[in-house]
């Protein structure tokens, strides 16, 4: 077996090497780019966007600062990520069970998706209190609520018929027919949505953030460092807030291939 | 046509509101205990219709179904067919093992015995040491004899098939074919089988129900006496010939060829 395995598992290395190559490369003519190109050759200044090196520096100078910043911004975000999709995914269930309500609600759920709720970040503060975290995480519920919701009922009523009918011959329930059949095949639909959502919930705690907040949460400290022509820091928080971001995306993408390790595209790959 | 009906259609007739197409209409229709009855006829002609009907899956606009002798959603209700679609209908989720056992979670079968009956119906179905795969991993033929032992895993008297080898290939098809009959006759089961191959409507069954399309009626009912056990010399019997012109002849007395120009995309309503 292991004789086997190991040229298999070379000749895989090798394919990752050049999988991955490009991409590296190209970071690396990012960073070169960033740091020397924009300052010196095309003399960018440091208020557009200061040198990586000095953002690298600023990220060391206040690392306590954007480690409790990025918890706080983070706990906002992660809170609005879960309330707001959990509860899209319940009124889904609910809207692909009773479907005439369904149906008659879509229209609205699909505009409401349209809607730039990012608008009413200011109007939250008025709701909960300019220094509460409750503003940022209902902007964030709300941003993750639609697209959640929109895909989930998707996901829940675009089952292949005849799976249903078989379920109808074997006397199955309602609930074993959504247990057994509309939630796991909705599931792709569902992460797709989630992966959407993570972002989105960055963006709403950030956002949330600038109309006032914890005077530590990272979108205060970008705010009060640019008020102070600190562009150093604000973008070594704005560093913090991607990496973030960026983590948090790969951990829904972990979860769904876990999640979803049965389905060809995952399970092709895996193994 | 002795023994008792496990099927039974009196006066069917099924019209659907969209377009008020009139899908079957006075279909009457006896199936004893242990036979294999065929339905065939030109698309559209509401077979895959008559065997939802006798399933509970779509309700008759008129007229009486009967199944083991109960109302057809008693029947349902007590799981009493188990069901075979075109395509395989297995869920991507669960393996081969966890799909077969589907139908045996819904009975409230506890573990240990769904495990040694998808086991018997691997064995039945030559799928043995295939329990772990996902459906995808398999072959079409394999994945529909995952789906017949599906159907069967929970031993129901009647088994209804609709074009169950329609997708497949040429050559899986006539294996497949051989392995149902070796099937039916090892389960003792009775079978309803929807078709558009004449040659496999022969081939299978004891009994050819010939329908016509547009309204969808029973045109003709031919006995098919060929000796049992079907072999593949069965399909080189001058007999099997005779038989296999005989329901060409009545499918085109019904205008099938016509039909079947004029409407081929209409089977989507049916």
């Amino acid at each position: 077996m292991s004789a086997v395995a190991e040229p298999v598992a070379e000749r895989r290395l090798s394919e990752r090497v050049r999988y991955w190559l490009p991409a590296v490369v190209v970071f690396a003519l990012g960073i070169v780019a960033w740091q020397w190109v924009l300052p010196d050759v095309l003399g960018v200044e440091s208020y557009v966007l200061p040198r990586f090196s000095d953002v690298i520096a600023a990220v060391r100078d206040n690392r306590t600062d954007l480690a409790d910043g990025a918890w706080i911004t983070f706990k906002e975000a992660f809170g609005g990520f879960v309330i707001g999709s959990a509860a899209a995914f319940v009124a889904a269930l609910a809207l692909a069970r009773w479907r005439p309500f369904g149906d008659a609600l879509m229209p609205y759920m699909i505009a409401a998706n349209a809607i730039p709720i990012i608008a009413f970040a200011p109007i939250t503060n008025a709701w909960f209190g300019i220094l509460s975290p409750w503003s940022k995480i209902t902007i964030a519920g709300v941003l993750c609520f639609f697209p959640v919701l929109v895909n989930t009922l998707r996901g829940l009523t675009s089952v292949n018929p005849e799976s249903i009918e078989l379920m109808r011959s074997y006397a199955a329930p309602e609930r074993a027919v959504f247990r057994r059949v509309r939630i796991p095949s909705s599931l792709p639909f569902v992460f797709s949505a989630l992966k959407v959502a993570s972002v989105l919930a960055m963006i709403g705690a950030v956002v949330g953030d600038y109309f006032g907040g914890s005077t530590e949460a990272l979108g205060v400290l970008i705010l009060s460092s640019v008020a102070l022509s600190r562009f150093d820091v604000a973008w070594a928080a704005i560093l913090a807030a991607s990496v973030l971001g960026i983590a948090f995306y790969a951990a829904i993408s972990l979860a769904e291939r876990y999640a979803l390790r049965w389905h060809p595209s995952v399970g092709r790959r895996g193994s | 046509m002795t023994g008792e009906a496990v099927v039974s259609l009196r006066g069917v007739s099924k019209s659907f509101a969209k377009g008020g197409v009139t899908a079957l209409q006075g279909i009457d229709l006896e199936v004893a205990k242990g036979e294999f009855v065929s339905l065939i006829g030109p698309s559209g002609c509401g077979k895959s219709t008559l065997l939802r009907v006798v399933g509970d899956i779509v309700e008759p606009s008129a007229g009486e179904v009967t199944v083991n002798g109960k109302p057809a959603r008693r029947a349902r209700l007590d799981r009493d067919y188990g069901i075979v679609f075109q395509s395989p209908v297995l869920y991507d989720w669960r393996t081969v093992a966890k799909n077969i056992a589907l139908p045996l979670e819904m009975l409230g079968w506890d573990r240990s015995r769904r495990s040694a009956r998808v086991e018997e119906m691997l064995d039945l179905v030559e799928l043995t040491g295939f329990e772990k795969y996902h459906p995808w991993q398999l072959s079409g033929g394999m994945q529909q004899r995952v789906s017949i032992a599906r159907a069967l895993s929970f031993s129901p008297a009647l088994l209804l098939m609709d074009e169950p080898f329609g997708a497949l290939d040429e050559m899986t098809r006539e294996r497949l074919n051989m392995e149902l009959l070796r099937i039916w006759d090892e389960t003792g089961s009775t079978v309803v089988f929807v078709t558009h191959s004449i040659s496999e409507a022969v081939f299978l069954s004891t009994r050819v129900v010939v329908m016509s399309a547009r309204p969808g009626r029973i045109t003709s009912v031919l006995p098919v006496e060929l000796p049992q056990p079907r072999t593949f010399e069965t399909r080189e019997d001058p007999s099997f010939f005779e038989l296999v012109t005989r329901v060409r002849e009545a499918l085109h007395a019904t205008g099938a060829d016509e039909v079947e120009e004029a409407l081929p995309l209409d089977e989507g309503i049916a």
